[in-house]
Formats: C-alpha cells, structure tokens, sequence
C-alpha cells in the first residue's frame, strides 16, 4: 500500500426531509453517504462505482468541500479539511480540483479559454500577468492543446477538447488530487479513448492522485488501481481493481458485472441475476440494503453486514463471508 | 419473469422477408450555416422477428435517421428530401400526415432516449396511455381503453398495473418510465419498433434489464427492431445485423459476429478497438485522431479518410463503393480487402 493522502473516516450525509405546505416538519432522513471510509494514496486512482443514487457523487462533493458532512472526516494530509481556514484553506482549493462529467454546462460560454484555465490560479494566488499567461500556456501544452487556442471561447471546441480545456484549468494549480466525476461519460466512443489515455499520462507524468467516480465498468478497470463499490449509501467491497474484477465477492458487485453488457456477441448472459429496481432511499432496508435483490439472501442479513477481509487488501460487506458461517 | 430467459443465439441475418425497406434515405437540415446533410443516401432492410443495429458517434446523423422513419424530423430546419421507406406495401414518405398518424404506433412505433421527455409531466400514466389508445380507436369506451392500458403495462411487466395507471412520471423511476414509453409504443403490435439510445439514460442493472424486456417483446410479437446506439455493448447484446454510421451514410453494414469479428472498414475497427473492456485489463486504448467532418462541407472522397489510418490517394479522390466481403456483409472502403485483418 502506498502512501495515504487522502483518509476518509466514517463518512456520512443525511438530508431532511421535511413534509407539510412550508416545508416545516421533518419526516425522515435520506442517507445519502452512511458510515463512508476509503484512503486514496498518493499518486494512485480510487474509483468509487455504483449506480445512480449510491451516493458517490455525494461522496465526491464531501470529499470536495462542497458539502458539509453530518459525520466522520476527511484528512488531506492529516487535515481535516472541514475544519480548515485562513491560508490553510486556500492550500486545500489549490491542492484538490475537480473535473466533472458536462464540459457543455462547466465550462462559462462567455469566458475565454485562456481566462477558464487562469481561473483557480487567479483565486488563490497572487500572480503577475506573465505568470499567468505562461502557465495557462504550459498547461494547456500538457492536455495537448496548443498555447494559442487559449485565446479562443469554449463553443468553438468539440466535447472532447473542452473536456481538455476543464481538465487544464483543474490542474493549473498543480494539485495533490483532482475528482473526476464521470470525466468521460458525456463523450463519444473514438474521443473517450483520447481523454482516458490523457488521464493516465497526466497521472504518470505529474503524480497526482485521482478519486475516479463512475458508473462505467470498463472505464473504471482501464484508469483506476484501486475501488470502491457503493450501494445506496454504503460502500460494499473495496479492493485493487484486479481483486473485484476477477474475484468480486459481494452479490451486487457480481451482479454489477453480470448485468454489464457484453464486449462480444458471442459473450451474451444466459441470465440476470440482480432482480427489481432500487429499493426508496426514505426507506431503506434494515440490515444489509441488498438483501431486497441479493441472490443469496440469508436469514442473518437482517443484520448490517461488517467489512470483512476476503484476500489482503479485499474487504466485503457480506455475511457470506462472516467467519462464524465457513 | 419471462425476460430472465436466455436471449438465445444470433439470428443468421434475415429470417424472413423484410417488413421495411429504406431506399437511398436523404434528410437534410437547413439552417443558417447551410445545408447539413444528416442522412446522405441510407438504405437498408429489416426483417421481421430481426434486429438491427444502427451505431454511430454524435453527429453521425443516426438520429435524424430514426426521426426520418417515422417521419418526425424537426420541423421546419429538417427535410426528408429523397429516398424512399416502405412499409407495407407503401411509400410512408409519400403519405398525408393523417395517414402517417394512423401508421405511427400501430405500425411503426418509436422509443426515445429519455423518458422524462416522451412523458407528459402533468398527466397520469393512465390518461397517456389512454391517449396513446385513442389515435387509433376513437370510439373505445372508458372501461375497455382501462382494459387496453392495463394489458400494455402487463406486456413489458409492470408490477401491480392498475395503481401505476394513477401514478404520474415523476413518482416512478427511469427504468420504470421507460417501459411505459414501451409499452405505448407497443401498444397495437407494431412490425417496426425504432428505438433511439433506449437505454442511455439507465442504470446498468436497469438497462440490462429493459435489453432483455424487448427481446422478450420480439419474441412474443414478431417485431422487428432497430436499435440506433453509440454502445457497442447494446449492438452485442441485443443485435442480429449491424450498420456503422458515418457522416450521414452507412460505411459497413454486416451480421453482428462478423462485424465483431472481423470489421472490413477501418472506422469500425477504430470504434471497436477505441473501447476499454471490462474482462480485460488495457494498458493503453487505441483513439481515433481528429474529428468527424461537417456534414455542411463534406469532403467528395470516403468521409473517414482525413481520419483514416489506411486512407490512400483515391480515398480522398472517390467515394468508395461498397464492396461484398460475404453474402449479408459490405463495407464502403477502397481497401477493404487488403488491408490484414488481424481477427480479434
């Protein structure tokens, strides 16, 4: 294992709901994010992968500053970056960026390219022009753009060049990590590829480290080194990206594969074996929240699974693997 | 449920006469910056109980394709200005929009990508699907368009029916709001069913579900489908042909092993070869360079050539003709024969 540099710890985000005309009462909670941890070491990739309403998003909004959490922390570096301000918390927006899935909707259409980049550079530091205008220039050199389409507005890029474009000014302060959320997802297929193997350059050659947020499964095998799966809140197996795709343990993580779609023809599934939809996040399932779909439902899922170690390095939340059943 | 049931074998191309023929399809955009040739010259057949295949990048004008079929290009930017799509015996392009009223979804029926949008917000399921009924039988009363609606959302397995008909969109989710986009469109048995991205907008164990849940469709009813997808996924779990869409036209057209196989054009082989997979660990994914042409200025030479890695003087000079690699697979490249093919 390498080096920590970011610790997650408990995790969790629960939003009220409230009921009645002005919104007054509260009626319950969603637990978006529950009881969360993960390490992302330096240099390397965590994806954290699940389907829509998991609650990874969540995660990488927590993880971003961008929300507050109801519990547990998140140390960059031995900070607890909730807890951060003054100068410190400056160090934190330049040395964790973000990159997310729509460049139509995060880059400003009003906006010069050039101006994009310099944007978290300007915030947070003091700069002269030059400077500014020299390390947009490099920047945009390392995405492989050219220095002068920085003079140039975000309409006159495709999708996979303003995904290059978000990407330069995410790491133009030069941080420790950047969030990808589903970095690659609003693209085309051929440009998919050119952004991914950029991705991987861009981590070998400036070692920063990525949390990966995906919902793609072939995404995630090509970029990541280690993940997270995560089910309605929870996190359910971690492990290296070799350990859950050739031996994932838990049912949702087998059923996420079973259900993934063929690279061939030849490959199709004789059968599902995940059943029904997502149970309402207002009223989750006692015990483990699988147990509604799992194929191997047992008595004692009625209880919240604990994260067991299946392999070193391998954990899984599933009484399937409790020692006292084998 | 019957949907859990093995998909079976790939067709051997075409078990039966066709149901549709597309002849030399031209719909072109008119805007401001000029003419975009959307879709330059498409012809293609479908058979009944078939699927076919329709992938292709943004831009590549598969969509406007779909929208063309059932005669629901934007108005008035999109024209259909050639070509010809015949159904039952006849012309649907040269039909009155009445008559293409009475032939969309009872005979050629269609399936968005997003079923927040192919839903009305404001009205119940119930009252949609009642709706979706009556274009075609005016004079059915309350009580047997209730029995209609409650069998269409029994067809693509909707749990407890009857409640669903009060629910409106946003109280189901998108898996289940898109079956009851299929279920409307399924509604009077239709011999074509085009659907657009119809699961782009689901999850994965969603998605792999509502695959299975039109196959089933086929299976009981016949239909034919064709499925317009950028996901190479989708083409190999749910395909018998494949077209590869290029720039307004078909490049490579072939049964779905032999494409996967061995594609004969180079841009298909660039799709295939660009995707990372999930079974085995890639160091490093093959991209195509540059971008798609505009379909405003489209080079006279084969469409892929500034992109091709193959490409040769007549590629950009001519336009290639489509070359027979066996009986049911061509692929428009000048070099689709000897070029080596390493088989995947």
């Amino acid at each position: 294992m390498g080096e920590p540099l970011m610790v997650v710890e408990d995790l969790s985000k629960h939003y009220p709901v409230s009921e009645g005309q002005y919104g007054g009462r509260t009626v319950g909670y969603v637990k978006a994010v529950d009881g969360v941890s993960f390490t992302i070491e330096k240099g390397r990739t965590l994806a954290l992968v699940g389907e829509s309403g998991c609650g990874k998003t969540t995660t990488a909004r927590l993880v971003l500053r961008l929300r507050t959490p109801t519990a547990g922390t998140v140390r960059l570096e031995d900070q607890d970056v909730h807890q951060l301000s003054g100068a410190a918390l400056k160090w934190f927006r330049t040395s964790v960026q973000a990159v997310f899935q729509d460049p139509w909707a995060s880059l400003s259409p009003r906006m010069r390219v050039r101006d994009i980049v310099a944007e978290p550079l300007v915030a947070n530091h003091r700069v002269t022009k030059e400077e500014v205008r020299e390390r947009v220039g490099v920047t945009l050199e390392k995405v492989g753009m050219q220095r002068w389409q920085g003079d140039l507005f975000p309409h006159e890029f495709s999708g996979g060049q303003r995904q290059r474009v978000a990407l330069a000014s995410a790491l133009i302060t030069e941080p420790r990590l950047l969030v990808l959320d589903e970095p690659v997802s609003a693209l085309d297929v051929s440009v998919q590829a050119q952004v991914m193997n950029l991705l991987k350059d861009l981590q070998t050659e400036l070692g920063t480290a990525f949390l990966l947020i995906s919902h793609d499964l072939a995404t995630v095998r090509y970029v990541a080194d280690r993940v997270a799966v995560m089910y309605m809140g929870n996190i359910v197996e971690t492990g290296s990206v070799d350990q859950i795709f050739e031996t994932p343990r838990h049912p949702y993580t087998k059923g996420l594969f079973d259900a993934a779609l063929p690279t061939h023809p030849r490959s199709r599934k004789e059968k599902l074996e995940i059943k029904g939809e997502m149970p309402s996040p207002l009223d989750p399932p006692t015990g483990c929240r699988f147990r509604t779909r799992c194929p191997a439902v047992m008595s004692v899922c009625e209880n919240v699974p604990e994260m067991i170690e299946v392999a070193p390095g391998h954990l899984v939340a599933c009484h399937l693997f409790s020692p006292r059943w084998s | 449920m019957s949907f859990d049931q093995p998909v079976g074998t790939v067709n051997d191309v075409a078990r039966s006469a066709p149901v549709l023929e597309v002849e030399d399809l031209r719909t072109y955009l008119y805007t401001r910056w000029g003419t975009t040739k959307a879709v330059d010259g498409v012809s293609f057949t479908v058979g009944s109980g078939e699927t076919l295949g329709i992938v292709g990048e943004s831009g590549s004008g598969k969509s406007m394709l779909a929208l063309s079929l059932v005669r629901l290009t934007p108005e008035p930017a999109g024209k259909i200005v050639g070509g010809r799509v015949i159904l039952n015996g006849r012309n649907l392009l040269d039909l009155t929009d009445k008559q293409m009223r009475a032939v969309r979804g009872k005979e050629i029926s269609m399936i968005l990508q997003d079923p927040q949008q192919s839903l009305n917000p404001v009205f119940s399921i119930g009252d949609q699907l009642a709706e979706a009924i009556r274009v075609h039988e005016r004079d059915l009363d309350d009580r047997a368009t209730h029995e209609r609606s409650i069998d269409a959302l029994k067809s693509v397995h909707v749990p407890a029916p009857e409640r669903r008909l009060k629910n409106f969109p946003h109280q189901m989710s998108g898996g289940m709001k898109q079956r009851i986009v299929g279920a409307m469109a399924m509604a009077y048995h239709p011999q074509v069913l085009v659907a657009d991205e119809p699961t782009t907008a689901l999850d994965v164990t969603i998605q792999a579900q509502y695959l299975r849940l039109l196959k089933d469709l086929q299976r009981r009813t016949g239909v034919a489908i064709i499925v317009i997808t950028h996901d190479f996924g989708v083409i190999a779990e749910t395909c018998d042909r494949v077209a590869v869409m290029y720039a307004g036209r078909f490049v490579e057209e072939g049964p779905v092993e032999e494409i996967f196989d061995q594609p004969r054009h180079p841009y298909t082989r660039a799709l295939l070869d660009s995707r990372p997979k999930v079974d085995v660990r890639s160091t490093r994914l093959q991209s195509i360079e540059g971008q798609p042409p505009s379909l405003i200025d489209l080079p006279t030479g084969c469409r892929f050539a500034p992109r091709c890695f193959y490409s040769i003087d007549r590629c950009v000079a001519e336009y290639p003709p489509w070359f027979e690699i066996t009986h049911a697979h061509t692929a428009g490249c000048w070099r689709s024969e000897e070029v080596p093919w390493a088989s995947r």
